[in-house]
């Protein structure tokens, strides 16, 4: 593999609200080791980071009106662009935020579909720790994306740690070996039909057009007025 | 190219009183600008169901026969009728007999309903919403067209040597729009039975469903019924009209930005983002010109000009406005634009001489002595002999 080839889109989405924030620089830490590990396996990165505070109030609003506005349509396209993920959000009441939690309810079932991803929390105490994989990992399950074994987590005492550095690139090296192994694409692409899919969904990429039905299914041949 | 009006008899406060209509109230006021749609020459007027608070549309039957009598060109129609709530039996004989107090001038819109609550209330489950569907109108088609009908489903009690009465007028069934806005497989079924295909293109952003309306226009080119864009295409939409753009705006607000479905969503956005319209005429013409450009030319445009708590002045103002100043100028610019040979919406009219040409229709004249559907006799003198009835042989 060369440079020259199609990079690898990398997208970070930060739930931090603080300036700065260290949701984000957590966030910004893994995706800086991601990229440099790619590069050293000879993979061409973009990045691009999808902050979700600015845009909470739209988030907010096209949950209980069922319809996308803009900026957050652009966010779940970029979203659908991806080739990996690193995902950050705050501990608040023991838990990842709500904000996060509301902009990935507006994402369709299938657009993350065997998308590899890192997880990353932060919070106050360290009595949090396990948020990341108690809460972030049920989250991406359901998605059925893939994310990275490690998860990352910091309280305040870890960013003078170099335990936190080491664990930002073990996940890091998690996490590219993901992308660069291409597990991810052929899953997506062995198995879609055997996915739900929502047709014409607002993110999805796929089932758009008349060659993504299945028309030979028990329910296509119910509507053929078939038994 | 029909252009009406359709709605589903919702009640919300009115923004300055806080008050809302009492369903006697807004009963009338349905049939108000039900039959001011039909003074003004719109074509089509069409009632959904709903079985819930704040909706008062729980019979359109009912509704839709008292409207045959007091109305004299418009076509009626429903936005749309519970193909899974309701038996498909009472479908069929409840919409065939409107269809004879209505001279025709009836039509069905079927949908499936998204109230989960609803589906127990009439004995069935939210979950099996798409199978219902396809099997109780795969049934609904036949009852309309077999006088003696042998069926055997998943849904419901099978059926031996059943005839469906009265039959349809004319014995030509009522023409069906499938309304869907998620599920490939009741455009697959419009599409395999030749029928409509309605989207309600609202709620939703722009040409959101146009992928759906483009497979079953594949669909029905690929069963025979004629080219894609011949296929028979419905759109839904929204409408506030002022003669002065910025008098729509301000006087559509209030009832924009106090109807739920809309909470916290800005107008302007709203109307830039959806098929919602809200301006002058011009700008109405305009933008529904813009349907014609997404989906291909289609055969009737629907407009929700009094959802929620429009009061019933405004609503027959709109409707007024509809009427005089944007359909007359769609009707000539979508018929210049559209392509040679895309047929119109069938009416009753059109399907009776597609089925006769310039022959009689039939009169459905049954037999005496056999009105118990079980007595195994052909049920009407004309049945098909060669369709007999296969009875239950007595054990």
């Amino acid at each position: 593999m060369s440079l020259g080839e199609t990079p690898v889109h990398l997208v970070t989405v930060s739930a931090g609200t603080s300036e700065p924030s260290t949701t984000r620089m957590l966030a910004d830490r893994a995706a800086h080791a991601v990229v440099t590990r790619l590069r050293e396996s000879g993979r061409n990165v973009t990045t691009r980071t999808i902050e979700i505070a600015p845009i909470a109030a739209e988030v907010a609003q096209s949950l209980v009106s069922g319809l996308p506005g803009d900026t957050v349509q652009t966010a779940i396209e970029q979203l659908a662009d991806a080739d990996a993920l690193i995902v950050s959000t705050p501990v608040y009441k023991a838990g990842i935020s709500g904000l996060f939690k509301s902009f990935f309810d507006l994402v369709d079932n299938d657009l993350l579909i065997a998308r590899p991803v890192l997880l990353a929390a932060t919070a106050g105490s360290p009595r949090h720790a396990m948020v990341a994989d108690d809460h972030l990992r049920p989250l991406f399950a359901f998605l059925r994306a893939i994310p990275a074994p490690t998860s990352l987590f910091a309280a305040p005492e870890d960013w003078s740690s170099g335990e936190t550095t080491a664990r930002i690139d073990r996940a890091a090296r998690e996490l590219v070996a993901l992308v660069v192994s291409g597990v991810g694409r052929h899953i997506a692409g062995a198995g879609w039909h055997g996915y739900q899919h929502t047709f014409g969904g607002n993110a999805t990429r796929a089932q758009r057009t008349a060659g993504d039905i299945d028309l030979d299914t028990d329910l296509m041949r119910l509507a053929r007025g078939e038994r | 190219m029909q252009f009406g009006i359709f709605g589903v008899g919702d009640i919300a406060p009115d923004p300055v009183t806080g008050l809302p209509r009492s369903e006697a109230q807004r009963i009338q006021d349905t049939i108000r600008v039900a039959k001011a749609a039909d003074d003004l020459g719109l074509d089509v007027f069409a009632f959904g169901e709903h079985h819930n608070p704040p909706f008062v549309a729980s019979s359109p039957p009912a509704m839709l026969a008292y409207l045959a009598a007091e109305t004299a060109q418009i076509v009626l129609s429903t936005s749309i009728t519970l193909i899974t709530t309701n038996d498909p039996v009472k479908i069929a004989e409840d919409y065939a007999f409107v269809q004879h107090l209505a001279g025709g001038r009836m039509d069905v819109m079927l949908g499936r309903g998204n109230t989960v609550p609803v589906y127990p209330w009439f004995g069935q489950d939210i979950r099996q919403g798409v199978p219902l569907a396809l099997e109780n109108y795969n049934l609904l088609h036949r009852l309309w067209r077999e006088d003696v009908v042998d069926w055997e489903g998943d849904y419901r009690t099978a059926l031996q040597g059943f005839t469906s009465t009265p039959r349809p007028l004319d014995g030509v069934a009522p023409f069906v729009w499938h309304g869907a806005i998620r599920t490939p497989e009741i455009a697959e079924q419009a599409a395999f039975y030749g029928n409509g295909y309605f989207a309600n293109h609202i709620l939703a952003p722009h040409f959101h469903f146009k992928p759906l309306v483009d497979f079953y226009r594949q669909r029905f080119e690929h069963y025979g019924h004629g080219r894609a864009e011949d296929a028979i295409v419905g759109l839904g939409g929204q409408a506030f009209i002022a003669r002065r753009s910025q008098d729509a705006y301000d006087r559509f607000r209030p009832y924009f930005e106090s109807y739920p479905m809309f909470r916290g969503s800005s107008l302007e956005q709203f109307a830039q983002n959806t098929p919602l319209s809200v301006g002058s005429p011009q700008e109405v013409i305009d933008k529904t010109l813009t349907f014609q450009e997404g989906f291909g030319d289609y055969q009737r445009q629907l407009w929700a000009m009094d959802l929620g708590s429009v009061p019933v002045d405004v609503a027959l103002e709109q409707v007024e406005l509809l009427a005089t100043e944007v359909v007359p100028v769609l009707r000539k610019e979508m018929d210049a634009r559209r392509a040679a040979g895309v047929p119109d919406a069938p009416t009753h009219a059109s399907l009776v001489h597609a089925a006769y040409g310039d022959g009689q229709p039939r009169q459905a004249r049954p037999r005496p002595n056999t009105g118990d559907n079980t007595s195994g006799a052909l049920p009407y003198l004309d049945s098909d002999p060669a369709k007999p009835a296969d009875l239950p042989r007595p054990s």
